[in-house]
This record gives structure tokens, C-alpha cells and sequence, in this order.
């Protein structure tokens, strides 16, 4: 069974994002670039799925500019056997990517997909349940644990009041949460062998997905700042402070 | 046309969430119907009928819906999408479990846990964590909403819709519900309680959240935790406050033990006031609170607890 990734290169998690100053995004010159947080911990589930002999093939595919290679070299260095990457410049939409994934669904194959459950620059929580959706697929969100059996997979989910455990159809869409394993870093020799990997080269034309921005992005702006206020010295203080200034309790 | 919202609810009772994304609806400017979907979930119903502004509350009933499953939920919808012009779900795990699917099949975008409508074409949503603002606009046609409930208000006042059975629209039959663990507390729960008190990895291990529990129990306050004390096992992960947990807005939010990563900032800091107390008087916690005690925890907490007592709490 393949396992295809998708992975996305985003502003590192660690690096405090500037908005610019004509309100038309974020600044993105001269910083750091990184493999979604999210999308690394797919990578790793998808590896850990062949070295316990379940997944024949691990596929790393990102959607976006030409560096996003090193994005997928990234999980290629991590353990994933080849790449595709589908080249567009600009920002394109979860749906989109969903239609343009569902093209490489359709020509690989896959038993399953797994993403992260969101990429930390847009924050929208769409990819997947998108995919899903548009191949008629079940969708395992916010996994926690992920057991792979025949023909279906149970997964344990993160949702509001707990955890909950779902069982899915293969081939079926899984979307990881952060606790469902730690991502390994990729070694030396690793990283030199990934280089000889190949990626395949697309363009979003090849699955016949126009990729213009369908929602208008009117102005991006810095979210309202607060004011740090006032260091008490005791915990009596605080409690009085609460009390009779602020009046919450 | 009308506005459609997909109601929060565990059967039982409704979530707070559905009358914030009914707020939000209202400002479309449209009348609004709810769908609750369940099982047995008739009293779920009749709440949702008495919010304010609802003209019709329907009722899809029927065991495929107990948990509001991602697949059947998508059939359910898209059959109702032809009457309505835009379907609004909280940004639960729920709502963002099951609404991407619907927006897919419409082949609409969806705009994703909006923080303000500013006119029934354009609203807010955070970017990177909530350290930036986008303002969009959605093009003509149906419009797919996910709602940050933290940042709408319910409608004042009671309603008296209509409440319509509709009919179940059947299994796809790719996915079933199989169990589920939720925490049982007697305490509100994190997104509607008024009071949180939340302990970071200062904590140091799950034991001494105990400490927390005592003045949760005197304030009637919801316990939280940052990622980093959910990480190191400390407590459960629907304990965890921050842009990739469970974002709260209380009137009082007490930090405790908790540096102040940008995740865990994104997912409080639109509470009305924030004590913080920590060793570290240079941890970024302080920047964002109100009231900023530098001390260790471990003293400064049976402290509170004493003080509390002593004034009759």
C-alpha cells in the first residue's frame, strides 16, 4: 500500500511573523522557511507505517513555489521514498490543493493520506476533510493513534471533550494532531541519500485545477496589542487586586 | 435567502457555541434556522428553538447523527444546502470536522473560525496563530462559515421557532463511531466557564494541578493547561488552551507556571483579565497580563487558597 504526504512549507514555527506595513500580508522576505509542524508528524506516521511493513511506498507531494523542494527533500531526508511537486507561485487555497491532491490520488493510487490537521500560516483546517470529500473518502481528523488494519484503520481522535475512536474504510484520509507521535530528525547519511531521491516535477495544469485565489483578501492587519499591566507582590494582593479592582471574582 | 446553522449539542443539552454562531449569523442579515442533528436529541431542539432571532429549528433524528460522524453529517447537509444562501458551525472540533467537506462538494471556499462579519460578504479570521488579521472577501454564491465563538455574543432575549422534523439522508457507509473517552469534571467547561485557571510546565507534574483544583472549586473556574504541561503528560489534551487546543475567552484567566508561547497567547489572550504568576519575572506571560505576581507557585498558590478561604469563598 502507498501512503502519500502532503507537505507544505510555511514560516517557521519559531519565528515571530511581521505584518507588512501596506496590510498586504506577512513579511516573507529573508525568513526562515520549515516543513509544517504538523506535516512533519504525517511524515513520520507514514514511515513508521512502512517500517512495520504496512506501507510498500511513502510519497512526499507539496504544492507551492520551487523551493518548496527542500521541503520535500526534508521528508525524503526523514525517510519517504520519492516527491511530486506541483509548482505554483502565489498563495493557493485548501481547495484547490484538495483538487490538485486528488489528481495525484487518482494516478498513484494511495491507501491512505495522512496530513496535518492544519498548516500554521493560514490556519484553515481544510485540506484533508477537503480531499476527503471530493474522492468520496472517509476522513479520520485530529488523529491521536492510527491502527492500520485490512481494509479499514482505527483511529483514535483529539476532539473538545476527549478523545474519541472512529473506524474508517480504506483508502481513506487521516489528518494528524500533535500528540499522535514525535517526528525523528533526519541523519547525515540520511540527508545525503535524499538528495539522490527523485521528485517529480507538476504543474497544477496536469490535474486541470485553476489555482486563482478564490476568496479576496482585503488587508491583513497586526491583531489588537494589550497592555502589560501592573506586578503585585503577594498572593494576597492578587486575590484583592481581582476582587475589588478588576471585580472578577 | 436564509442562513443555516449547524448546532453544537451532546443530545441532551445545546452548547453555548450555537447561540455565539447564531450571533454571528444574525449579522448576515438573513433569518436563521439551526439544524440539530443527533440522536434522542429532542431537548437539544427545544433550546435551540428558544435563542433569540431563530425563525425554525430543524431535527434530523437518528442514530447515524449521536456523534455527529464527518461523512453522514455531509450527506445531511449538502441535501439542505439548496435552501440556504449560507451555513455557519462553531469551530468545534465538530464543526471543523464535517464543514471543509460541505464546502468541497459546493466547490465554494470556506472561510475558516471568523473572529467579526463585517458585512455579509467580508469578515475577519486570524492568520499565523492569531498574530495577524485577514479581512476576506467571499465571491457570490453559498457561503461556508466556521465561527470563533469567544468572539460573538449570543442574541438577547428568547425566541420561539418552529421546530421541523427533517428526514435522515442516509449511511455512505464509510466510517463509524467506535467509543469515546471524555473527561468527566463537575467543573464548567473551558470554553463557556467564566473563570479559568490554567498551569503550564511549572506545574512540574500532574499531582500538583490538585493545587489548581482547590481554587478552581472556590472560584467555580475551569482548569486549563498550556501545551507544554499537556505534552509532558501532566493532563489530559482537552485540558490544553491554545491555538492548536481550545481557544477560551473568560472574564478572568489565571495563568500559572505558563511562560507564554505564542500558541498559548493565541488561545487566551482575548480573555478580559489575565493574572499571571511565575517565577521568571522575564517570561513573556507577563507582557499580556493585567496582574503579574513573580513568585513559585508552590508558595504563592496555597497562598491564594488561604486567602480565598479567609474571605468566605
Amino acid at each position: 500500500m502507498k501512503v502519500l504526504v502532503p507537505v507544505k512549507r510555511v514560516i517557521d514555527y519559531n519565528v515571530k511573523v511581521r505584518v507588512k506595513a501596506d496590510q498586504t500580508g506577512v513579511d516573507l522576505a529573508n525568513v526562515k522557511m520549515s516543513m509544517n509542524p504538523f506535516d512533519e508528524i504525517s511524515v513520520e506516521e507514514a514511515i513508521r507505517l512502512k517500517e512495520k511493513g504496512k506501507a510498500t511506498e511513502v510519497i512526499a507531494v507539496s504544492v507551492g513555489p520551487q523551493a518548496a523542494q527542500e521541503t520535500i527533500r526534508t521528508a525524503l531526508a526523514m525517510g519517504a521514498d520519492r516527491g511530486i511537486l506541483v509548482k505554483v507561485d502565489g498563495d493557493v487555497e485548501p481547495l484547490a490543493v484538495a483538487k490538485i491532491l486528488k489528481g495525484i490520488c487518482e494516478a498513484e493510487q494511495p491507501g491512505l493520506v495522512i496530513l496535518g490537521k492544519q498548516a500554521i500560516d493560514d490556519d484553515s483546517n481544510q485540506t484533508g476533510q477537503m480531499l476527503a470529500a471530493l474522492l468520496g473518502w472517509p476522513q479520520a481528523t485530529f488523529a491521536h493513534k492510527l491502527e492500520l488494519g485490512d481494509g479499514n484503520a482505527q483511529v483514535e481522535r483529539e476532539i473538545d471533550g476527549g478523545l474519541q475512536t472512529v473506524e474508517i474504510k480504506t483508502p481513506a484520509i487521516v489528518t494528524t494532531d500533535l500528540r499522535l507521535n514525535e517526528p525523528r530528525y533526519a541523519s547525515l547519511p540520511n540527508i545525503m541519500k535524499a538528495k539522490k531521491k527523485p521528485i517529480d516535477e507538476k504543474s497544477p495544469a496536469d490535474y486541470g485545477v485553476d489555482t486563482t485565489p478564490r476568496l479576496k483578501v482585503l488587508k491583513v492587519t497586526e491583531p489588537a496589542k494589550r497592555q502589560a499591566g501592573v506586578k503585585v507582590k503577594t498572593a494576597a494582593e492578587l486575590i484583592d487586586k481581582l476582587k475589588n479592582e478588576a471585580g472578577v471574582i | 435567502m436564509t442562513s443555516l446553522v449547524i448546532a453544537e449539542h451532546d443530545n441532551k443539552s445545546l452548547k453555548d457555541s450555537t447561540a455565539k454562531t447564531v450571533g454571528a449569523a444574525a449579522q448576515l442579515g438573513a433569518p436563521v434556522h439551526i439544524l440539530v442533528a443527533g440522536q434522542d436529541c429532542g431537548a437539544a431542539a427545544e433550546a435551540a428553538a428558544k435563542i433569540a432571532g431563530v425563525e425554525k429549528v430543524l431535527v434530523a433524528d437518528d442514530a447515524l447523527y449521536a456523534k455527529m460522524v464527518a461523512e453522514p453529517m455531509e450527506k445531511l447537509i449538502l441535501g439542505l444546502a439548496p435552501n440556504y444562501n449560507a451555513i455557519l458551525a462553531p469551530a468545534t472540533t465538530n464543526g471543523k470536522n464535517y464543514m471543509p467537506r460541505v464546502a468541497a462538494k459546493l466547490d465554494v471556499p470556506q472561510v475558516s473560525e471568523i473572529l467579526a462579519v463585517e458585512s455579509p460578504d467580508t469578515f475577519r479570521r486570524p492568520i499565523y496563530a492569531g498574530n495577524a488579521i485577514a479581512t476576506v472577501q467571499t465571491p457570490a454564491g453559498k457561503k461556508i462559515i466556521t465561527v470563533r465563538t469567544t468572539a460573538f455574543k449570543s442574541p438577547e432575549g428568547a425566541g420561539s421557532a418552529t421546530v421541523e422534523r427533517v428526514t435522515p439522508a442516509g449511511d455512505p457507509g464509510l466510517s463509524k463511531f467506535v467509543s469515546e473517552e471524555l473527561s468527566k469534571s463537575e467543573r464548567p467547561e473551558l470554553t463557556s466557564a467564566k473563570i479559568i485557571i490554567s498551569g503550564g510546565r511549572g506545574m512540574q507534574s500532574g499531582e500538583n494541578f490538585h493545587l489548581l483544583d482547590k481554587i478552581a472549586d472556590k472560584l467555580h473556574a475551569a482548569v486549563g493547561a498550556s501545551r507544554a504541561a499537556v505534552d509532558a503528560g501532566f493532563v489530559p489534551n482537552d485540558y490544553q488552551v491554545g491555538q492548536t487546543g481550545k481557544v477560551v475567552a473568560p472574564e478572568l484567566y489565571i495563568a500559572v507556571g505558563i511562560s507564554g508561547a505564542i500558541q498559548h497567547l493565541a488561545g487566551m489572550k482575548d480573555s478580559k483579565v489575565i493574572a499571571a504568576i511565575n517565577k521568571d519575572e522575564e517570561a513573556p506571560i507577563f507582557q499580556v497580563a493585567d496582574y503579574g505576581l513573580v513568585a513559585d507557585l508552590f508558595k504563592a498558590i496555597p497562598e491564594m487558597d488561604e486567602e480565598l478561604t479567609k474571605l468566605g469563598y
